[in-house]
């Protein structure tokens, strides 16, 4: 039982993770329908950020994490500027064509400005942990779940309360009337870029705090990140962070029970099963609800 | 009406259908046939042979997904799924059981097809984007299976790949017409460029036809190819299974050609490569996936090769500090910009610039 809690635990901690990501996949493709691949070239170009605001410019932790992401939000408003809108009323498959064009770009700068090799962000918790009723947390999970929870909470009530929010709800909802109603369409891509960027940047943080180390790999994450918005649905924030714990605790319990020794209930699928789990859960789901869990149907007319 | 021969309009509908549009077309197809078949008997370069050789592979593999992503408008990302299974039937069949050239080729077109059937059916259920993800989720769990299959695949090591290359009196291994032997880049160079040409023709024939329009009416707006009486099941599974029995062609060559493979040559990046090559040849050309084909095959290739005289690259590993690009950061840059330039300024790829390029010259010194 303690094994399965903390299973659970860690796989609610790489959860929120993917919520993270997820989110800044969402608040994209709400506001300007783009599915942006390059969300993983955010998350570790945030990462590096962070490192560098650090380490070279000797920033404290704390600090170096908000300029991170005020940086990594310009260069999110800055690729919307000039690739994306560019894009706008292509088909929707050259606009993934070209996130995905920008990923390679974003992937390259990133190791070339600062290497292959694995570097250390030099976060505050390390591989501390807590001892909770005979469950051991790390710390850094502890915070991952606190942070994903805190930058949702903020994102919903800036959704719903302040007047951006407002502004892109509309623009989501019907982008010509809301254009006609005086929004600027413009800014609103600007600031969901800008926002999925800052986002991006806490995941990266978080994916590259504790043991792991900052290494250019770290965007593989985005790719797993994409079974948990297709099952929450891609245009639901909720949904975002429902699919997101669901994959991460689903992987999580798939590898702890497949593995070696006593319990390796799940040998037959072949060794590391649970790196391709959220795959096979998400073409589950979608062959039952094709619009994921919460997402909205397309209404199909001639 | 009087007859206006050399002048390119689509007057009547059969003008639409044909498979070439005016005799100097046909005339030009036919030189380049000879020439495909005299160039590489002169041709020494034992490097540029392979590039070619390369292209020509990626050029059936880019007109299968033409067909599906151009032409049907289903977008996969799960290319490189249907190609390593093509290499893998080259493995079983050629290598393993020693069968005929044609009969491995065919068996790995069929398997190829009959997997692309069987994923065809998602299609239906899925729409544009979700599709996509779901694709890629295809190679994901090819890449899984493909590293633990390990009789057949070798595991991630790897395993060699040595099927039969003989057909009748020809061996492809070193080609022998009279008494000139060519070397194997050269009797590779006339296989995989015989079976691209007859890819161009078939598919150039599926899309001028009748399931050619059907497919290009699902492509454009699918509920109202279904009001007007097109099976939506029928031509997007049928895509499915041509595009994907391609793919598997091109993964058999690859294979027999290469004589090497392992799971990480079907990783997603050879999707996103086969993609590339049809935006940059053209969405929706047959001829312009060759073209892209030929583009992206050399342009890495180039780049290698001249990395010396290109400013800011070093031809060493990367160390940890300064501003450093390799050869192969370099071409992963270029490959993400050429896609993102072609689709922002010519979405529709060299195809369109090709026949921007004759208009040009048709009408000089006019300007149109």
């Amino acid at each position: 039982m303690t094994n399965f809690l903390q299973l659970c635990f860690a796989g609610l901690a790489l959860g929120a993770l993917y919520a993270l990501v997820a989110l800044g996949f969402v608040v994209i493709y709400k506001s300007t329908g783009v599915i942006n691949f390059a969300q993983g070239g955010l998350v570790i170009l945030g990462a590096y950020l962070t490192y560098n605001a650090h380490h070279t410019w000797g920033l404290p932790f704390y600090l170096a994490v908000p300029v991170a992401m005020a940086i990594c939000a310009l260069v999110g408003a800055a690729t919307e500027r000039v690739v994306l809108r560019r894009m706008v009323g292509q088909p929707p498959f050259a606009v993934i064509m070209v996130t995905i064009g920008l990923l390679f770009i974003l992937e390259q700068a990133v190791t070339s400005i600062w290497g292959f090799n694995q570097l250390d962000l030099g976060d505050p918790w390390g591989i501390k942990k807590v001892t909770v009723g005979g469950l051991n947390l790390a710390q850094k999970d502890l915070w991952t779940i606190v942070l994903a929870a805190a930058a949702l909470a903020a994102f919903f009530v800036f959704f719903r309360y302040s007047r951006m929010g407002v502004a892109m709800r509309a623009t989501a909802f019907d982008q010509e009337a809301a254009v006609a109603q005086g929004i600027s369409a413009r800014r609103v891509f600007a600031v969901s870029w800008a926002i999925a960027a800052a986002v991006a940047t806490i995941a990266g943080v978080m994916l590259a705090a504790g043991g792991g180390g900052l290494h250019s790999d770290l965007d593989i994450i985005a790719l797993l990140a994409f079974p948990a918005i297709i099952l929450g649905g891609l245009d639901s924030p909720g949904g975002a962070i429902v699919g997101g714990i669901i994959i991460g605790i689903t992987q999580n319990l798939t590898a702890g029970y497949q593995g070696t020794g006593a319990n390796h209930y799940l040998g037959f699928l072949g060794g590391g099963f649970s790196s391709v789990m959220p795959y096979v859960v998400m073409i589950v789901i979608l062959m039952v609800r094709p619009y994921g869990l919460f997402g909205t149907r397309e209404v199909r007319r001639i | 009406m009087p007859r206006l021969r050399n002048l390119h309009m689509t007057l009547r509908y059969q003008d639409d259908l044909r498979l070439f549009r005016s005799r100097y077309a046909r005339a030009a197809v036919l030189a380049l046939l000879v020439g495909g078949v005299l160039f590489p008997l002169s041709f020494k370069s034992e490097f540029w042979l392979s590039v070619l050789d390369y292209a020509g592979i990626a050029a059936i593999g880019a007109i299968g997904l033409n067909l599906l992503t151009g032409y049907t408008g289903q977008v996969s990302l799960g290319h490189a799924f249907f190609i390593g299974v093509g290499a893998y039937c080259a493995v079983f069949f050629g290598g393993h059981h020693h069968v005929n050239l044609l009969i491995w080729l065919g068996a790995a077109a069929v398997i190829g097809g009959l997997i692309g059937g069987l994923v065809g059916p998602f299609a239906l259920r899925l729409r544009g984007s979700y599709l996509a993800i779901v694709s890629l989720g295809l190679v994901f769990l090819g890449l899984h299976v493909f590293r633990n299959w390990t009789q057949l695949t070798g595991g991630p090591g790897g395993t060699s790949v040595a099927p039969p290359l003989k057909l009748g009196p020809l061996d492809f291994t070193k080609l022998q017409i009279g008494n000139q032997v060519y070397s194997r880049n050269q009797s590779f160079f006339l296989l995989i460029w015989a079976i691209v040409g007859l890819t161009a023709l078939v598919s150039k024939n599926i899309v001028r036809s009748r399931p050619g329009r059907a497919m290009q009416a699902i492509r454009d707006r699918d509920v109202a190819a279904e009001v007007v009486g097109v099976r939506l099941a029928r031509y997007k599974i049928g895509a499915f299974v041509v595009s994907s029995a391609l793919a598997a062609v091109a993964g058999a060559l690859f294979g027999a050609y290469q004589q090497f493979v392992q799971p990480d040559n079907w990783s997603l990046f050879v999707s996103i490569q086969y993609i590339a090559i049809i935006i940059v040849g053209g969405i929706g050309s047959i001829y312009g996936s060759v073209l892209g084909a030929l583009f992206v095959g050399a342009v890495p290739q180039l780049v290698d090769r001249y990395s010396k005289s290109i400013p800011f690259v070093a031809k060493t590993a990367v160390g940890s500090s300064g501003f450093h690009l390799s050869v192969f950061q370099l071409n992963q840059i270029i490959f993400g910009a050429l896609i993102v330039l072609f689709l922002v300024l010519e979405p529709r790829g060299l195809a369109a610039v090709w026949q921007r390029l004759k208009t040009y010259l048709r009408a000089w010194p006019f300007s149109y």
